[in-house]
């Protein structure tokens, strides 16, 4: 099955994730990553969806989607040349011994330390999902206390945008 | 003028042309029944929540309007759940209003408090909770025009109880436009152009019509389309009434107990014309031995529909009628003689079929035929769940849309009674019929006060077996006759019941009182009448598919 980022415009109103999230787990649909934010119209949240489906799948995950009233518009970019971003922070063990060697992953990564305590340090990282795995896969050997990611946000590049379809 | 919220809601019902409301008061909603005490809007109470849904489904499916039933919040709220679900899987516009605790009183699991919106997240079309109530008018505005348009459905307004108490400006919008709602009416062209060349080559074609044709009233297109390419027409069960039940081109209805013409013809198929059907799987069995050698069209006005369970080879997105309209213009008649010479030989050989109404026990079939000669085919039938409605769909023969009421999708037990109510409030110039089961007439028997209370003269025909008949079938075909839990012999005298309750009673245990009492029971103009027919108790519903099988593999009987 093939991964698929999806950009949903909806209204940014109260419950509309609530509504995306059922509509996802009554239909048996997987969501492998989602965020939501506010857009350049205040009236408007984008959510960005990784979507692990076949072409059906992906099909009726779509349509039911825009049966929703409050989604204004749903774009499959997962073709389209785009910028993708993810964002993590992993606190990772770091003492005298190993110090340097993940001072040397970070700089390679382009992250930043963010946090630097007794025995761990918080590494801060953007870019791709696959750098991001790159990476915590190279600091697991040192031992990660806690990760959390955002999960991805895309954007076409060029003039081409997502736009909603108010006024 | 400055108005109250519950002003502004009951003057918004009038200006949307509200003639009814089936409800029941409470808490929450005090506001607003003061109001309606003094409002021309008829309110019915029902002796239950669930029996104000139903009804108000009920009147929807009569007349194409939409029905509207209010409850006060928490229990009253969901006691319309079932309701709600059953409007949402047969496509009905319902409003439901709820009332809701105090908006400071949200969230903190305050007195008959309940997230009805969460609650009904899945099973509405959309909902409200409307928490300022300068967005009421238009909130009430935009339910209407969401339940009404593309592809119906109900909608709930959830409404704390001050809001309906606070003061506002009132404006009732004169139109409404919702970014992200726009439903398609018009087929396109190319697609339809492409349907009509198929149409024209196929040589074994068949019209699949379900409850779409009837919401879009795309009965006389249908019957044209039908005519004009000399096409057979199957219905599912919602489709019952969109295409004559006695026209020489009609097969009855398809699927798990369908007519065995019916599912002959689509499995011999070599094109099905999808008109408003959704390839639910009691119509299908297994969907990959569906038609197999059928090239599909599928007509539907909600996109989502298309490849949602089978795959189409010629899709149309659009409303029946609208792109039925358009479709007749490019087709013209071919004879298709051994066709429909082959359908004309499957209905001879294996018509509809119960042995005839020979032993001294009443049939159940029977008393549907009966039902049917007796009101000319004219009646509106309702029916709860189970085999009352599968005898009630297989012998009564549907000429008209809105004449055959039934919870197809969910299967709800106990919506008939209700929504026979909610028909005859909104059509009294018919005779309504609620063909019932001694099992299904007790999950909201309560509603005979109603009934009673507002004069209506449903007849409610009990096909009583003294058993759950269809389930009991299911464990005599499937589970070794293990007639587990489906006893109902200690069900309380059906004509005692309706007497007490200010009602008519009516019994028949012999083959011969059927026609008296139905003729009895058509007499009565002022109350509802219960007629206990004691009919043969394990009579069976055939043909039948088996769950998840192949359509022209049917059980046509068992031997005795």
């Amino acid at each position: 099955m093939k991964q698929h980022t999806l950009a949903v415009l909806v209204k940014n109103r109260p419950g509309v994730l609530a509504r995306i999230a059922g509509l996802y787990s009554r239909r048996g649909f997987n969501i492998e990553s989602l965020t939501v934010g506010r857009t350049e119209d205040p009236r408007v949240s984008r959510i960005t969806m990784v979507v692990e489906a076949d072409e059906m799948t992906l099909e009726q995950i779509t349509k039911q989607l825009h049966k929703l009233i409050d989604v204004l518009k749903i774009s499959d970019i997962t073709h389209e040349d785009m910028v993708e971003r993810e964002l993590a922070l992993i606190k990772v063990n770091a003492d005298k011994n190993n110090r340097s060697d993940i001072l040397q992953i970070v700089g390679i990564f382009r992250a930043q330390i963010v946090d630097v305590g007794e025995k761990s340090v918080i590494i801060e990282v953007t870019g791709s999902t696959h750098k991001i795995d790159a990476m915590v896969n190279l600091l697991a050997p040192a031992g990660i206390r806690e990760l959390v990611r955002t999960g991805k946000v895309a954007m076409i590049r060029g003039n081409k945008a997502v736009k909603p379809p108010l006024d | 003028m400055e108005l109250s919220g519950a002003e502004i809601l009951i003057a918004s019902l009038e200006k949307e042309g509200v003639e009814v409301i089936f409800g029941y008061p409470g808490g929450a909603v005090l506001g607003i029944y003061d109001v309606l005490f003094s409002s021309k809007i008829r309110h019915v109470l029902t002796r239950h929540e669930q029996g104000a849904a139903h009804a108000a489904d009920g009147y929807a499916r009569a007349t194409g309007k939409p029905g509207v039933c209010l409850a006060t919040s928490g229990p009253g709220a969901t006691n319309l759940v079932t309701g709600i679900a059953t409007a949402y899987m047969d496509s009905v516009p319902l409003i439901a209003l709820t009332g809701q605790v105090g908006t400071s009183f949200l969230g903190r699991d305050s007195f008959q408090e309940a997230d009805i919106t969460g609650i009904t997240l899945p099973i509405t079309k959309h909902n409200f909770l409307v928490k300022d109530v300068k967005n009421l008018a238009r909130t009430i505005k935009e339910a209407f025009y969401i339940a009404t348009t593309g592809r119906p459905g109900p909608v709930l307004i959830d409404l704390p109880k001050d809001v309906t108490g606070l003061k506002t400006e009132f404006r009732y919008p004169q139109k409404v436009e919702i970014a992200g709602y726009k439903p398609i009416y018009a087929g396109h062209i190319k697609q339809i152009t492409e349907a009509a060349e198929a149409i024209e080559k196929a040589q074994r074609p068949v019209i699949y019509a379900g409850g779409g044709v009837i919401l879009s009233d795309a009965h006389e297109e249908l019957r044209e389309l039908a005519e004009k390419a000399n096409i057979p027409v199957t219905c599912t069960l919602m489709g019952l009434g969109g295409f004559p039940g006695t026209h020489s081109l009609s097969l009855g209805m398809l699927g798990m107990h369908g007519t065995v013409v019916a599912n002959y013809a689509i499995q011999s198929s070599d094109l099905i014309v999808t008109i408003g059907a959704r390839f639910d799987d009691r119509v299908t069995g297994r969907t990959d031995t569906f038609g197999p050698n059928a090239k599909i069209i599928h007509i539907d006005i909600d996109p989502a529909e298309i490849g949602k369970n089978v795959c189409a080879d010629i899709p149309i997105v659009g409303d029946a009628k609208q792109v039925l309209k358009v479709l007749n213009h490019h087709v013209k008649f071919k004879e298709r003689r051994g066709w429909i010479d082959k359908i004309e030989e499957w209905k001879r050989d294996f018509a509809l079929s119960y042995g005839g109404q020979g032993s001294d026990v009443i049939k159940p079939q029977y008393v549907v035929e009966q039902i049917h000669e007796l009101t000319k085919g004219d009646a509106i039938i309702v029916t709860e769940v189970g085999q009352n409605q599968m005898w009630a769909a297989q012998y009564y023969k549907f000429n008209t849309p809105r004449s055959f009421l039934s919870s197809g999708g969910l299967g709800t037990m106990g919506y008939g009674f209700p929504a026979a109510i909610g028909a005859q409030v909104a059509r009294p110039d018919k005779v309504v019929f609620n063909i019932a089961g001694d099992g299904s007439i007790q999950m909201n028997i309560q509603e005979l006060a109603t009934a009673v209370a507002e004069k209506l003269p449903v007849k409610v025909a009990i096909l009583n077996n003294q058993y759950l008949g269809m389930v009991r079938q299911w464990q005599e075909l499937f589970y070794e006759r293990r007639y587990s839990y489906v006893n109902m012999q200690s069900a309380p005298d059906f004509v005692k019941v309706a007497e007490a309750y200010g009602a008519v009673g009516l019994r028949a245990t012999k083959p011969e009182e059927v026609r008296s009492v139905l003729e009895e029971a058509m007499k009565v103009n002022d109350r509802p009448v219960f007629i206990d027919f004691r009919v043969s108790r394990e009579e069976n519903v055939f043909p039948m598919v088996p769950a998840n099988g192949v359509l022209d593999k049917m059980i046509l009987g068992v031997e005795e």
